[in-house]
């Protein structure tokens, strides 16, 4: 606190200057000693920035792909949780970069508000409302040919652990296949309108694939106790569903799936997301990598407020320069196209340059200089 | 002279008189060459449209071989036929337009709308590609022309060329007269542009023949001409073309007129692009499938990629690579021959006249081999010439005089994945014919000497070698961009080396000193710690520079309380002052990707003093390590009768754990974990089991190998190998897998693996798990599980490098573009896009960051308080 009217004068980014706060707070040092050591950090943070010129682009590109040889094509359990196994390594990563709207193993992580956090009982109600419950779950099912009807048989155990009554399950069912369901004691029959062996196996089917309770594309959630909070992983994915469930603090919650979180909440969330998904994955595998060349990235996947991947389909596709195009992929639909639509390159990129054999515009080649070069001879 | 540069590149599409207009020679004949092998005028090989005989004069520019360029000849089509490349927008565009009066089926009002929101686009330089999109799904719902009233019917197109109106179909020259009647007005709504292309050229009725030196033909070994592919496509469409004329003028049915026309169109078809879906590829006598226009521009070794993107170029060398530690990290050992091959010009002025003059006179090493003329004549200097030249020479010549000692040079392995894949070394010119580098340089190039090669580059200019020397040597690469910490530092014996001279309190005589440090340019030997002996941290400290330091070392226990200096293992590394007082220099010290002593003198000191101190350092290693001796061999795996014991013992009560589970699983006692099938569960808790003995039997392994064992040695210093390599030459190497479970796979219908097994059986022993170490030698089930396993690997790499260097291309792609402004902000060159606002939200290079912070505030804390005189 005492030190802030010695940092503040310099324009440090926040982080740094945190930092150095943070740090000058643990010695406790004179005022001119202070000052002494932030006009040095503020030196050497003027000489460590980037000079005008480099080619952030390339090295971030570079950066990332470098290690990408390093890294294995496994899929392994996640980190922590033996049950939900999670894409790790190049692959994950590509699907970072290719922002697939669905990734291979789509999870969640569902943290509780205050109330449900501390209760196992109160955490499990929340992922009872989360995971998808089938019938076949919670009852045994058995076609019953001869009468043309599907009878149902409730477990009554699961039914409780589920927190699920039998007049709830009647009426869901009644809901979800659009007929009438009749109660024999303690079992539910489903009679067949018309006496067809077809429509009784649709019937069958449609039961079965009938979500009763909970969120349809998440399969399993698993609780942990995380220090003093319970906390759910899923297998499968829906952030805008789960986030309006009772009890999920959905300002912690989260998904791996990134397009996910660009289409529920937006683009500056999405860029989030990438970073810490593409860091994470580097991260596990034993990789340093620095998070600047992560941030260039998303940001370039970012811009214009759509998430478009690293690529044909995106950000690659969508260059400007018709050579730079045609140099990557689809060289001759991009030239054929060019032509009709009388498209002008104005060689302002790397790859056009190399093309046509000039200098290209980046570190040195950026700066014009032309000096007289007197070779000697009518200089005497 | 200031340099011209291409300002832009228009694209636009050949209308027929064009075509006609820059045509040199009209091609009538299928034939090449008359029987004299003389080409025929007016076939394909006229000498108007350039020539590549070597004898032969072009009759268009008067230019010899070599010299004359090539013009372009044309073909008159008998009748139109549709371009590929275009069919499918030649399709939309007649379902857009009326098919009477050919305007485009939307009102103006509405037509104009859409022009503008084009416009907009365009301006903006965003893609319109959905307008367009949406004009023509819009069109494509109108059933009557809103200007002529004419009900519309809808063109269907049938891939690759033909269209259909009400199962008729459209010959292309109905298309191309429908084509004609669009007006300019309505081309913008469909996203063309009136001034590049009218769309009735898109239905070809000319065409182009490329010149002879774009499709140059081949003379065989026997003496036979071999033409160029697409020479015999033209011949093809010139045949197809004359026939369908000859019968057309004498009035053949139309059933023969039609089926010569589809052939006509399959030629012209197959000339633009052999690799249309729908038709099947034109081929060569022998098979092969042509390669046509489109094949010479796709794909990797097409003209983008392979010949405009990726340049040959001079000056070059390429040979087997070696180790050489007595070079400095930043020279590359160059072989005489090469060395008398590679050139670097002399730009003569009055100043180096003289010493130009004597690189001429030199019949030996490095002299020159070449003078340029101010005319740019090029002459070989040679013993009959060499005095002439000396005397004639004068400023505004250049001299290329051979590679010597001192010059700078490119040097690069591939795969290039980062810019430490070429660097700059200084030319040392060695004999014997490979290039020899500092083993320490190994880790950025990703280099070994099981074979490698290498490529070395002389830069030309003065500019170029400025910027290599200044930019790119290695010195000035030693922090790697992507993480901001050393990746050259020591590599293997380097690390074991330093590891047995400073571990403990190793005494060494004076003698030994000196032996150890003979390479090193020392002048002062400190005082002796004991009398007339110094320890291996004096030695160390040596070659230290000025530096204070504290680290965990490699060898680090991670114990739970860190004594500190009083580490009993010796891992805790304190310098103060340039002196080693305490703890072992091992891989975290000084290795590369780590080396904690290599970054701190690195920003210290910089980039030289780093130079200087890697290459004593790797010497010093090198004769520390063959003072101590250190060797491996199969003898270094021995364990005592005892230990085997033991391991056999361990390995066996697992066993007999893992039949346990199984027998719990079969009788249904197995509990199955959350979320798991008992099945799973099984294979977890067996695979656990199994893991676990192996540990232990590489623990009790290690117990008898002892701290000096060579290979414990090389393991914990982190010079090459680990414990668990170690283990599974030692003790017992442990459970096969594949996809990351026990190989199950096999014999599926009788559900196992191998004959030798009863089916079912899910023990250790029938599901890979290995219990022999690599020393005993496995058993032959056993080898064939490992070779199983082993296969997983071999695919896994084979897979993974052509994935991640399909990745690596696209980021590369689609970031080149991107630069620091001299505001600081991260701008896309070609739209001019504003990325970021200052680069990484801090405007720091994360190459001068320490380890990803913008700065490291505490040594700055330290260093200041030191100057100040207290203690932090």
């Amino acid at each position: 606190m005492v030190y802030e009217d010695v940092v503040d004068p310099y324009p440090f980014p926040e982080s740094l200057r945190k930092e150095i706060l943070n740090e000058l707070e643990k010695i406790k040092p004179t005022k001119k000693i202070a000052k002494k050591i932030v006009e040095k950090c503020y030196q050497a943070y003027l000489s460590n920035l980037v000079e005008p010129g480099e080619a952030a682009g390339i090295v971030a590109a570079q950066s990332i792909g470098e290690p990408g040889t390093q890294m294995t094509m496994r899929t392994f359990h996640y980190a922590g949780v033996a049950e939900i196994n999670v894409t790790l390594g190049l692959p994950r990563l590509i699907e970072i970069l290719d922002v697939r709207k669905n990734p291979s193993t789509p999870m969640m992580t569902i943290r509780l508000t205050e109330e449900y956090a501390k209760d196992r009982n109160k955490a499990k109600e929340v992922a009872n409302r989360i995971e998808a419950t089938y019938i076949t779950d919670i009852a045994d099912v058995a076609t019953d040919i001869r009468n043309m009807r599907i009878v149902i048989t409730p477990d009554e155990r699961a039914l409780e652990r589920k927190g699920f009554s039998f007049d709830e399950l009647k009426k869901k069912i009644e809901k979800g296949l659009k007929t009438e369901v009749v109660e024999e004691g303690r079992k539910l029959v489903v009679q067949i309108a018309e006496p067809s062996f077809k429509t009784l196996m649709d019937t069958f089917e449609k039961l079965r694939k009938l979500v009763l309770m909970g969120i349809k594309e998440i399969r399993r959630v698993i609780i942990r106790k995380e220090g003093e909070e319970y906390v759910l992983y899923t297998e499968g994915s829906n952030l805008k569903k789960v986030m309006k469930i009772k009890g999920v603090d959905f300002s912690r919650t989260t998904t791996n799936n990134i397009y996910e979180i660009y289409e529920v909440l937006g683009i500056e969330a999405a860029r989030s997301a990438l970073i810490r998904e593409a860091i994470s994955t580097l991260e596990e595998q034993g990789l340093e990598v620095d998070l600047r060349h992560l941030m260039l990235v998303a940001d370039v996947m970012t811009v214009d407020g759509e998430l478009k991947q690293v690529g044909r389909h995106g950000v690659a596709g969508e260059k400007q320069s018709i050579l730079a195009r045609a140099a990557f992929e689809m060289t001759v639909n991009n030239l054929l196209e060019a032509a009709v639509r009388g498209d002008i390159d104005n060689l302002s990129g790397i790859t056009e340059n190399i093309i046509v054999g000039q200098p290209i515009r980046l570190g040195t080649g950026d700066v014009e200089l032309i000096a007289k070069i007197n070779m000697g001879g009518d200089n005497k | 002279m200031i340099p011209k540069r291409v300002s832009s590149i228009k694209f636009e599409v050949l209308s027929p008189q064009e075509v006609r207009r820059m045509s040199v020679a009209k091609i009538i004949t299928p034939e090449t060459y008359d029987d004299d092998g003389f080409p025929i005028e007016g076939g394909l090989m006229d000498t108007r449209l350039g020539v590549i005989d070597p004898g032969l004069k072009c009759r268009t520019c008067g230019a010899k071989a070599g010299e004359c360029p090539g013009h372009f000849g044309h073909i008159e089509l008998a009748a139109p036929v549709i371009h590929v490349g275009y069919a499918k927008l030649i399709g939309k565009l007649l379902n857009a337009t009326c098919r009477e009066c050919g305007r485009i089926l939307l009102k103006n009002e509405k037509r104009d709308k859409f022009i503008a929101e084009i416009e907009k686009s365009r301006e903006l330089g965003q893609d319109f590609e959905d307008i367009v999109k949406e004009v023509f799904r819009v069109t494509k719902g109108i059933k009557k022309c809103p200007h002529c009233e004419t009900e519309q019917m809808e063109v269907k197109f049938d891939k690759p060329t033909f269209f259909y109106e009400n199962e008729h179909r459209l010959t292309p020259k109905d298309v191309r007269e429908r084509l004609e009647k669009i007006p300019d007005d309505d081309l913008p709504a469909f996203g063309m542009d009136p001034k590049a292309v009218r769309p009735e050229w898109l239905v070809l009725t000319v065409l182009p023949v490329p010149p002879v030196t774009v499709r140059p033909s081949i003379i065989l070994e026997t003496g036979q001409r071999s033409e160029d592919d697409l020479t015999h496509k033209l011949v093809d469409i010139i045949r197809i073309n004359q026939r369908f004329m000859e019968n057309k003028e004498a009035g053949a049915p139309q059933l023969i007129l039609e089926d010569l026309w589809e052939l006509l169109q399959y030629h012209v078809t197959t000339y633009l692009d052999n690799e249309v879906s729908g038709i099947p590829p034109a081929r060569h006598r022998s098979g092969r499938p042509l390669k046509t226009l489109a094949q010479r521009l796709k794909g990797k070794e097409g003209r983008f990629r392979g010949s405009l993107s990726g340049k040959r170029v001079n000056f070059s060398a390429r040979t087997v690579i070696s180790p050489d530690p007595n070079l400095s990290i930043n020279e590359v050992g160059v072989p005489l021959v090469v060395a008398e091959e590679l050139t670097v010009p002399i730009y003569v002025t009055d100043k180096n006249v003289e010493e130009a003059r004597e690189y001429i006179m030199r019949t030996e090493h490095p002299k020159a081999n070449y003078v340029i003329r101010p005319d740019g004549r090029r002459i070989r200097v040679m013993d009959s010439n060499r005095e002439e030249l000396a005397e004639k020479l004068e400023p505004g010549w250049i001299v290329e005089r051979q590679l010597k000692d001192g010059d700078i040079v490119l040097f690069n392995r591939q795969p290039s994945l980062h810019r430490m894949s070429i660097m700059a070394h200084y030319v040392r010119v060695l004999p014997y014919k490979t290039f020899r580098l500092n083993p320490a340089v190994c880790p950025p190039y990703n280099a070994d000497f099981d074979g490698d090669e290498m490529n070395l580059h002389v830069p030309q200019s003065l500019e170029a070698q400025a910027e290599a020397k200044i930019l790119m040597t290695v010195q000035e690469q030693i922090l790697s961009p992507r993480f901001g910490g050393p990746i050259i530092g020591g590599i293997h014996d380097h690390i074991s080396g330093l590891y047995l001279l400073t571990r403990g309190e190793k005494n060494f005589t004076k003698e030994e000193v000196m032996s150890i440090i003979r390479p090193l340019n020392i002048t002062k030997l400190p005082e002796p710690k004991y009398d007339d002996m110094w320890t291996g941290k004096q030695i160390f400290s040596m070659i230290l520079p000025d530096i204070t330091i504290e680290f965990k070392a490699e060898i680090c226990q991670n114990c739970e309380e860190c004594k500190g200096e009083e580490c009993e293992n010796d891992a805790y590394v304190v310098i103060r002052d340039g002196e080693l007082i305490t703890g072992t220099i091992d891989e975290k010290a000084v290795g590369a990707f780590k080396g904690i002593i290599i970054d701190e003198i690195m920003r210290k000191f910089g980039s030289e003093e780093t130079r200087k101190f890697i290459d004593n350092m790797t010497q010093l290693a090198i004769r520390a390590i063959m003072n101590a001796g250190f060797s491996f061999g199969i003898s270094d795996e021995d364990i005592p009768d005892d230990a085997k014991k033991q391991i056999r013992d361990l390995i066996k009560e697992a066993e007999r754990k893992v039949d346990e589970l199984i027998q719990a699983y079969r009788e249904g006692n197995l509990e199955p974990m959350p979320g798991r099938t008992v099945e799973e569960t099984l294979e977890m808790r067996i695979m656990q089991v199994l893991g676990r003995a192996r540990d232990q039997a590489g623990k009790i392994a290690s117990q008898f190998l002892g701290m000096d064992n060579p290979a414990v040695i090389m393991a914990v210093s982190g010079a090459r190998g680990s414990m668990l390599n170690l283990t599974q030459m030692a003790a017992c190497i442990g459970q096969q897998s594949v996809r990351g479970e026990r190989i199950g796979r096999g014999y599926t219908y009788s559900n196992r693996t191998l004959p030798h097994f009863t089916p079912g059986d899910l023990g250790a022993e029938a599901r890979g798990f290995v219990k022999s170490s690599y020393k005993d030698g496995l058993t032959p089930v056993e080898f064939f599980f490992h070779a199983v396993g082993g296969r997983e690997g071999l695919v896994d790499t084979a897979v993974r490098t052509s994935q991640s260097g399909y990745l690596q291309r696209r980021l590369i792609n689609a970031l080149q573009d991107l630069k620091v402004d001299y505001d600081g902000t991260i701008r896309e060159q070609t739209s001019n896009m504003l990325v970021q606002f200052r680069y990484g939200e801090d405007g720091v290079d994360p190459m001068k960051s320490f380890r990803g912070k913008a700065v490291d505030v505490k040594r700055i804390i330290r260093e200041v308080m030191a100057e100040e005189g207290k203690e932090v």
